[in-house]
């Protein structure tokens, strides 16, 4: 601390350096207090019960649970393959992962109904034995899982990345082999930056609006998630939007929080 | 590499320097920019209105805001910077109205729509009659109960449902079928021309000549149709009110309403 009230020049880079965070930190925090503000704990509880906010909660908690599942099911061992293992194509299969993440929601929106639409390219094919996948709940799953995949696998690869191969080795030497040895050395050694990139995941999964609303519409109960709900309610009902949306925010600090303490205990190697 | 680089500098500045005439032309002295907040439904229809009110007053510059009419009234709420709103049924504009948000002397009808229900040309789901909406498994697509598309469609429903020809519970099995509602008119559009639901309910005034081919129209009978309503109004903090009160009277002119009929608007 002492170091930067030596001499004049950084005593004003560190006011001008105090002011811009100060100012960053107004920028930020004022619309959250903004919306704080056109609440109270009274309309805040009785919004609670509205069915139109109760429904999109339990579906967006159901629904980002469930991709974030999936997500770890299938980005785990894809997350270990690329950081540990060289095949041709790698970088490519990296790239890929990581387009969602540029992509604008929206093209990826209609993207997903140009491709799981009864018009659709797989879509069509499902259609014909009767099975609809747009405009389901599960199309709000699938939605999930494409914009918020790369976050988790990204983290995962760091993760793995960032562990040291001696851990392999020796418990290699003493025999264990290649499965028995990731679910019980790798996996504990890397578990804090995993359930870091799942939280992510999830955050992502939640807070997601435009591919959701053209691949799976706009339906009470069965595709409107609390993103949607909030632009919906919004031209109707201020009272539940500005309810679903304080939600969210409670449920992103909790997210942040959460990944900060979550990241700190990571192993160092 | 290298001269793709040269040829992306090139680009960029070819580009910069369209753009910048562009912006040279357009920076008139004085001229004045109207903005128009407009139901979605009014899409076809008011394009071409301000297109030729632009050449009628080449001092004038029309933007137009298209999105539903709840949407479009929440954002004159939160303080939007509309010079007109045209909304698609009087409950959204006068919620404004109420609220001291409109020039009260401006507001006036300028349009009347009926709703239809449409299917893609296809026709996947075999539906010839409005009774068809009812058959289990059908994909319908409507409006939020906000917005007046959607608003709409309900009270043709209520009034189908309370008719002995339809039955009690036609209302019911209909709004079971709903797979989305939609925040304007438009998007219920899209998703019946991306053939993606069976069937949707609309303004007649959304079938037009660019895309007739895609739909099938189904008349609703009168006797069950409801007489959409479209009132104009100036918003009150506009900055040009003689500018807002000479494009609502050209709405409801001769060669306005020439236009609103092209685009099968009825006439108040």
């Amino acid at each position: 601390m002492r170091g930067y009230f030596q001499g004049r020049k950084n005593l004003y880079l560190t006011i001008g350096g105090g002011l811009l965070i100060t100012l960053l930190l107004v920028f930020i925090i004022t619309p959250i207090i903004g919306l704080l503000f056109r609440t109270t704990p009274e309309q805040f509880l009785a919004s609670l019960s509205d069915p139109v906010v109760w429904n999109a909660l339990v579906l967006s908690l159901i629904t980002a649970s469930l991709s974030t599942l999936i997500i770890i099911g299938v980005g785990t061992p894809v997350a270990w393959i690329n950081a540990r293992h060289r095949y041709p194509g790698r970088e490519l299969v990296d790239t890929l992962i990581d387009l969602p993440l540029v992509l604008p929601p929206t093209v990826a929106g209609l993207a997903l109904l140009m491709a799981f639409g009864r018009m659709g390219l797989i879509g069509g094919f499902f259609y014909e034995f009767g099975i609809s996948i747009a405009f389901t709940t599960l199309a709000v799953v699938i939605a999930q899982i494409f914009v918020s995949l790369p976050f988790y696998i990204r983290q995962a690869r760091a993760s793995f990345e960032q562990l040291d191969t001696t851990y392999e080795l020796a418990a290699r030497s003493l025999g264990s082999t290649s499965l028995p040895t990731f679910f019980t050395v790798i996996l504990p050694l890397v578990k804090s930056g995993l359930i870091a990139g799942a939280i992510m995941s999830f955050a992502r999964a939640l807070g997601e609006f435009g591919a959701t609303i053209m691949f799976a519409g706009n339906f009470q109960g069965r595709t409107q998630t609390m993103p949607l709900a909030i632009y919906t309610t919004m031209q109707g009902d201020l009272n539940a939007s500005i309810t679903l949306s304080v939600i969210l925010v409670l449920i992103s600090f909790v997210v942040i929080a959460l990944v900060k303490y979550r990241l700190r205990g990571d192993v160092r190697c | 590499m290298k001269f793709s680089h040269f040829t992306l500098i090139i680009i960029v500045l070819i580009a910069t320097i369209l753009f910048a005439g562009c912006a040279g032309e357009q920076a008139k002295p004085e001229q004045t920019d109207l903005t128009v907040f407009a139901a979605a439904s009014l899409t076809g229809a008011l394009t071409d209105i301000a297109m030729e009110y632009e050449t009628m007053h080449p001092d004038v510059r029309i933007i137009t805001n298209f999105d539903g009419s709840q949407a479009l009234r929440t954002q004159i709420e939160q303080g939007a910077d509309a010079d007109v709103f045209l909304s698609a049924n009087t409950k959204q504009l006068y919620a404004l109205r109420d609220q001291g948000l409109m020039e009260n002397a401006t507001i006036g009808l300028f349009a009347k729509n009926k709703l239809a229900v449409i299917v893609p040309a296809s026709n996947p789901a075999g539906i010839t009659t409005p009774q068809d909406l009812a058959q289990p498994g059908t994909r319908l697509v409507i409006g939020t109960k906000d917005v007046p598309v959607g608003d709409y469609a309900r009270q043709i429903l209520k009034k189908m449902g309370n008719d002995t020809a339809y039955g009690s519970t036609y209302t019911t099995s209909v709004l079971n079928n709903v797979m989305s509602e939609e925040t304007t008119v438009t998007g219920v559009v899209a998703k019946v021309q991306l053939g993606e639901a069976d069937a949707g309910i609309v303004y007649e005034t959304d079938i037009t000549p660019d895309n007739r081919d895609k739909f099938t129209m189904i008349a609703i009978p009168d006797k069950y149709n409801v007489i959409a309503e479209y009132p104009a109004g100036v918003v009150k903090t506009t900055g040009n009110k003689e500018e807002a009160i000479r494009f609502i009277a050209y709405l409801k002119s001769e060669q306005g309403k020439a236009i609103l009929a092209k685009y099968g608007f009825a006439l108040p």
